[in-house]
């Protein structure tokens, strides 16, 4: 088979899978008119599936500083942070990283797939092993092969089955990382992390978290799953992205581990891709602050969660395992996923769809992503809505 | 604890039951993908089934090269023999 012979072969698969006319994925919007309301097509929609937790990407404050940013270091540093690309605004949004999560050094990246990639592959080589759990984001199953370090994965959420295959390694385990999530990106289930920090306690491990899902989300600050728990301190490396909660485009690792600065100078992603723009620090950092100062905004985007959660379950949909800003409604066929995806759309809403295999198990997934900027009025829309389509798609 | 070639043979079978058409025997040839049609999500279910039959750890990576049944198998013994 030749290389276009296998691109044509997966336009096949997706002409079989998907309706005529129908943009599933890489849908286009045509307009945003806030951070919850944009039109697609002709039809103005709601936002469900932007993982806009916070609501901030309109945030009188970060679009202010980015206007500033431009105005004053122009649109772009058309440099990498090793070349002509580091700016005091990168140098300073590293600084209050670190000291957000108390640690002693922060590394800013241009995306968050580039902050996994670029931190797993500086951190772990060949001959070492890296653990991750079966459910793990594509940029952590990108890095661990940019690594080109031995990848053993774990069954999903199982301590247990982590332990065992740490077991099965031996003295290994000492040079092993560990990799989990905050909150997994497809079910919103969170890692068991107090269970995956006694363990690679006593196996002398290193834990990476990725709290991509879970910045800004969890905990009274907002730190994530490691506020929640109290496990700071427990953790390695954390990572994370800017591009959820804090309403742009980046990514971050901190660590009290100083050794973390060294990635600067053997790690290829961060080596060789140009660093975020004046605009998108700038913003970061004006959106950090308020991520920080967000209690409000946390209890109104669990408030939101909860109560879609409870009445989607009510309704009888298959949810992921527990209420959480990410809301995965569970199908058994990619034509009933379809059809509940275009039903939404129809009536004014935008989520995200995901096919085998994209989801987890075989099923598909239409995943819901709360923000604390929905009202109540528009969570009891998107809870009609379904309800509705339940009666039209699933009960006839 | 099975550790030599023919016995690892015989029970990975028997974990490739689940996924082999009535018309097709399983044979060391058996090409996995193109005729049991294990796509790479099922091939990793398949993987920590056979991790826990034979308590080992098989590496993503060395999947990368495994397209039949005998290379799944030699795979299997290769790691066991390294225990």
């Amino acid at each position: 088979m030749s290389l276009l012979d296998k691109l044509d072969a997966i336009a096949a698969a997706r002409k079989a899978l998907l309706p005529e006319g129908v943009e599933v994925f890489g849908t286009p919007i045509e307009e945003v008119y806030s951070s919850t309301v944009a039109k697609i097509g002709d039809r103005r929609v709601l936002f469900l599936g932007t993982n806009n937790y916070l609501g901030l990407t309109f945030a009188p404050q970060c679009l202010e500083a980015a206007h500033k940013a431009i105005d004053s270091e122009g649109t772009g540093t058309t440099g990498s942070r090793m070349a002509n690309g580091s700016y005091s605004g990168h140098r300073a949004l590293e600084r209050e990283f670190a000291e957000f999560y108390r640690c002693h050094s922060c590394i800013v990246f241009t995306t968050g797939y580039q902050a996994n990639l670029a931190t797993i592959s500086g951190l772990a080589g060949a001959g070492d092993v890296i653990l991750i759990d079966g459910d793990s984001h594509a940029s952590i199953y990108d890095g661990c092969r940019l690594s080109g370090a031995e990848i053993i994965r774990f069954r999903h959420n199982d301590a247990q089955d982590l332990e065992k295959r740490l077991r099965r390694l031996g003295d290994r385990s000492r040079s092993a990382l560990i990799i989990v999530e905050g909150i997994y990106s497809m079910l919103g289930d969170r890692t068991p992390l107090a269970e995956i920090v006694r363990i690679k306690t006593t196996y002398h491990s290193t834990l990476l978290l990725d709290e991509a899902h879970s910045l800004g989300v969890l905990g009274q600050t907002g730190q994530g799953l490691v506020e929640e728990t109290g496990l700071l301190d427990q953790v390695d490396f954390i990572t994370g992205t800017f591009s959820k909660s804090l309403g742009n485009i980046g990514g971050y690792c901190v660590s009290n581990h100083p050794q973390l600065d060294q990635l600067r100078y053997v790690s290829r992603p961060y080596i060789f891709t140009a660093s975020p723009t004046p605009a998108t620090i700038a913003s970061t950092r004006a959106a950090l602050k308020l991520l920080r100062e967000g209690v409000e905004l946390r209890r109104q985007l669990w408030s939101n969660a909860r109560t879609l959660y409870a009445r989607l379950k009510e309704l009888g949909y298959q949810l992921g395992p527990e209420p959480s800003p990410i809301i995965a409604t569970i199908l058994d066929t990619p034509q009933e996923a379809i059809a509940l995806w275009r039903g939404l759309l129809e009536h004014g809403i935008y989520v995200n769809l995901m096919l085998p295999p994209a989801a987890p198990e075989g099923k598909s997934l239409v995943r819901c992503s709360v923000s604390a900027a929905h009202s109540s009025e528009q969570i009891d829309f998107i809870g009609e809505t379904f309800a509705v389509l339940r009666k039209t798609i699933f009960e006839h | 604890m099975a550790s030599n070639y023919d016995d690892i043979l015989q029970k990975l079978n028997e974990h490739l039951k689940q996924f082999c058409p009535p018309e097709i025997e399983i044979t060391p040839d058996t090409d996995l993908i193109n005729q049991l049609a294990i796509d790479s999500v099922k091939l990793l279910n398949l993987v920590m089934e056979i991790e826990d039959e034979f308590d080992i750890s098989v590496p993503l990576n060395a999947l990368a090269d495994v397209q039949t049944v005998h290379e799944l198998a030699n795979l299997i013994h290769q790691i066991k023999s390294a225990q």
